[in-house]
């Protein structure tokens, strides 16, 4: 039975991977080597996310362990040699209702927390900011509605612009700057095809659609840096677009809006292009 | 083969040899092979492509690409041939041609001409393709990037050289092919069954392509209409898709995944048919809830064309909208999960005979339950949010088509090959290419889960330094089912040159449908006294 001993030992690789969820590494604002798991948390439907997906993968692991469990049995006890003569059942009423019926109600024990978690990131609270980002091939531009007529653009570093400890193909130039523990609404646009603005420790992805706006939100609650990707196909450089947000104290972040101000304030009043074009609302 | 024809008193109707026989093909057994070595074709040219991308991706930092253009023209590539012209021509014009008339009993197709223009459209389509990679696609750079997806605006103003239209006039001849052939199925199932072989007694292999077809014909034509649309938003003005002239990019989406979703299962769903006469072959015992198989699949089918916008979680979607959409797609999981246990349950009291088509069936069987139960996790949009377009999705979908699908192209490759040669492959050379199979692509797709999960978005040639553990070990695997796939040829070149003869019937007691009462190869024309079924 050597293909038996090796399925199971491949199966109990597996099962201990996938077991495995609450990983060690997971990073704070960035991924970590030979992290299993999601990054971690840093807003509270990141938090909601977490909790989610953990429970859903003790049930999946549940099934897929059962399968494997029945597939097990089966070759042990039904292989020609265990039972020369097979058995002519072909229907067993009782059985298949029930293998009909457990799913549903698994589904349905699923389907609970999976809706509290989608209105919880669906219905958007009041706004303390509100920050407009803008995709375009290959870099994102940030304005700031609430705060005055600035906008700036945020590209990445490349080899040699990085300073010690900025991680490759994720630092920026400027990074988009907000408080800690406010409600900041992020609404996005595509400037020429679609992006998507992605920041995994938050919790939040939302395509940004030429043509629309769209919106989202988080609350930030520990101070740091935190890196997301585009995460939408957009093109050549599609792989390096990163998404990087600084969060930090009201007090630092009122320093760094009158900073913004100056430093980005736009030379003529007008609008750019871009952020003119898009301005079609979807509804 | 005329001397075992005639040895059955055929009389043998005179046909065109040498080249005139293929190219002018009107026998399903011939165009049947023709269409199984066009899936080999596309398979390796598929697979190379892969194995591309994972030497790129293997180390961090650009390794063999200039820019990530080239790498995104080797993953739209390598998806649209995999789809189009490895695992459909594989499936249904393969498989399905072979042995969907010996099964129920036909002479042949009901319309053997079209059968054969269904075929020849394939090469025309696979060429426009290639001529694709040579063109213009984005600005100075040849080929079409934009995914298999093809989503505009990345589509249409992201790629204004004519690769996307040659891309398009490809999809439209595959396109056209594949409702031909779904056209051909049905009648021929509908209307030539041998007598006594109703409905409720077709084996679940010809269910499974009747369902197949049916999609085919109702969701090809939804993808031709939508990338119609993208040829002339491009070439002639309209604006359907963009928003300056009051399209919108995200009409295209919801076109792209109402057929894109059907897509799916028309890529699997005749593997389930394959596993369920594999399974009750060597269990020695009939298919368990015959009629609940069949209808699994039928409802699979009916639900899958409701459930495309999971597709579609972050495009922005009202509450209510994807609220929808993940019930829908969750109950898509009660059908797959009766398919499921119903496998287990033919098993269950059997006598199980591990040959190599057991041996990809069973494998397939875990695979696609891993794969399932992590579609249960995208349905849910709210995690969903934080997988979409991450590698986790590339996991799920390869564990439902790379150790999916696949593994039931091979388990009916294996299972049908003595039929369709008429001689006996090596065992051991078979199951060596399993196990280095199921090693390799476990290797390259488990760990793509982890990678997801720690946010590592698809469809980038180039990735941050903390995801490089994952992915040297995910490319190691592909190396490994690459040297896998060698052995699958070479285990084909010896099959024919050994010869040696398989017999009618080389799998005993638990073969029961009626291919396996003919002659292996079967003769030119099969059934010319038609089979009485009780
Ligand atoms: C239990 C059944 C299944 C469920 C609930 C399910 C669910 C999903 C969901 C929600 C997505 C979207 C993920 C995202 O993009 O964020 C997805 C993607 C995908 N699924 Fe499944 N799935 C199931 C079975 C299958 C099967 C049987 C196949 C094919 C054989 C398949 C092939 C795919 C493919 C190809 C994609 C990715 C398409 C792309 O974005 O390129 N799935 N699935
Ligand atoms: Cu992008
Ligand atoms: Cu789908």
């Amino acid at each position: 039975m050597s293909l038996l001993n090796r399925m199971t030992l491949l199966a109990m690789m597996i099962i201990a991977m996938l077991g495995a969820g609450e990983p060690a590494l997971a990073g704070l604002g960035q991924p970590s080597p030979w992290q299993l798991g999601l990054q971690e948390s840093a807003s509270p439907v990141m938090t909601d996310i977490i909790w989610f997906h953990d429970f859903l993968l003790y049930i999946i692991t549940a099934i897929a362990g059962f399968v494997l469990a029945l597939l097990i049995v089966v070759m042990v006890r039904f292989n020609a040699r265990a039972n020369p003569i097979p058995w002519r059942t072909t229907h067993n009423t009782l059985i298949e209702i029930a293998w009909t019926i457990i799913p549903i109600m698994i589904l349905m024990f699923i389907a609970v927390p999976s809706f509290k978690l989608l209105f919880l990131q669906l219905n958007v609270p009041a706004a303390d900011l509100t920050v407009k980002a803008t995709g375009k091939q290959w870099y994102w531009s940030y304005s700031y509605p609430d705060n005055g007529e600035f906008e700036f653009d945020s590209l990445m570093l490349k080899d040699g612009e990085r300073k010690e400890g900025q991680p490759r193909l994720l630092a920026v130039d400027n990074e988009m700057v907000v408080p800690v523990n406010k409600i900041v609404h992020v609404i996005t646009t595509g400037s020429d095809v679609i992006h998507s603005f992605a920041v995994p420790s938050f919790g939040i992805k939302i395509d940004a659609v030429p043509g629309r706006i769209n919106e989202t939100w988080f609350t930030a609650t520990k101070e740091g840096i935190y890196y997301g990707q585009c995460s939408e196909l957009c093109g050549k450089d599609h792989a390096f677009m990163p998404i990087a947000v600084r969060v930090v104290s009201e007090q630092a972040f009122s320093a760094w809006i009158e900073d913004a101000k100056k430093k980005y304030a736009r030379n003529e009043g007008l609008p750019s292009t871009a952020v003119a074009s898009a301005q079609r609302l979807p509804q | 083969m005329d001397t075992i024809a005639k040895a059955h008193g055929e009389d043998q109707h005179d046909h065109p040899h040498g080249w005139r026989r293929y190219l002018y093909s009107t026998n399903h057994k011939d165009i049947g092979t023709m269409y199984l070595a066009f899936a080999l074709l596309g398979g390796l040219v598929g697979g190379v492509l892969s194995i591309g991308m994972r030497l790129e991706l293997m180390h961090p930092g650009l390794q063999f690409f200039h820019d990530s253009h080239m790498f995104n023209v080797f993953t739209t590539a390598h998806g649209l041939i995999m789809i189009f012209f490895m695992v459909m021509p594989a499936m249904i014009g393969g498989f399905g041609n072979w042995m969907v008339p010996l099964m129920i009993g036909a002479p042949d197709m009901a319309f053997p001409r079209m059968n054969n223009i269904s075929f020849w459209l394939l090469p025309a389509s696979f060429t426009l393709l290639i001529i694709s990679l040579f063109v213009e696609g984005e600005p100075g750079a040849p080929g079409v990037a934009a995914g298999w997806t093809i989503y505009a605006p990345l589509s249409t103003t992201g790629h204004p050289g004519p690769a996307v239209d040659f891309a398009i006039l490809s999809l439209h001849l595959a396109g056209a092919s594949s409702i031909l052939g779904a056209i051909n199925f049905i009648t021929t199932i509908f209307n030539m069954r041998a007598p006594g072989m109703t409905m409720h007694k077709m084996p679940l292999f010809v269910w499974s392509q009747l369902v197949t077809v049916f999609l085919i014909l109702l969701a090809m034509p939804v993808l031709a209409g939508a990338i119609t649309m993208l040829l002339t938003d491009r070439n002639f003005g309209t604006t359907f898709f963009t928003p300056s002239g009051g399209g919108d990019p995200l009409l295209f989406q919801h076109l792209f995944w109402f057929f894109g979703h059907p897509e799916v299962y028309i890529l699997i769903v005749p593997g389930f048919g394959m596993v369920s006469q594999i399974v009750a072959t060597f269990a020695r015992k009939p298919v368990f809830g015959y009629l609940g198989m069949a209808y699994a699949m039928v409802a699979i089918g009916g639900i899958g064309f409701v459930v495309w916008a999971h597709h579609m979680y972050t495009v922005g979607m009202s509450t209510a909208v994807q609220a929808y959409f993940v019930v829908a797609t969750m109950v898509i999981a009660v059908p797959t999960g009766v398919k499921i246990f119903s496998w287990v349950a033919t098993m269950w009291g059997g006598s199980l005979e591990f040959k190599t088509p057991m041996l990809w069936a069973i494998g397939f069987i875990f695979l696609f339950t891993v794969g399932g139960v992590t579609g249960v996790v995208l349905a849910n949009a709210g995690v969903d949010r934080s997988l979409q377009d991450t590698y986790y999705v590339v996991a799920h979908f390869h564990y439902v088509l790379s150790l999916g699908a696949v593994f039931t192209i091979f388990a009916g490759w294996y299972y049908w090959f003595p039929k369709m040669s008429g001689y006996m492959y090596s065992e051991p050379i078979g199951k060596l290419h399993f196990w280095l199979t199921f090693i390799g692509v476990n290797i390259v797709f488990f760990p793509q889960h982890f990678l997801g999960l720690s946010g590592m978005p698809r469809r980038i040639a180039d990735y941050p330094d903390a995801f490089a553990g994952w992915n040297l070990v995910s490319s190691i695997g592909s190396y490994i089912s690459g040297v896998g796939a060698l052995v699958f040829f070479f285990g084909v070149a010896h099959a024919f040159m050994r010869k040696q003869r398989a017999g009618d019937n080389p799998w005993g007691a638990g073969a029961t449908t009626l291919e396996w009462t003919l002659p292996s190869p079967p003769p030119f024309h099969q059934y010319n006294e038609l089979p009485l079924i009780k």
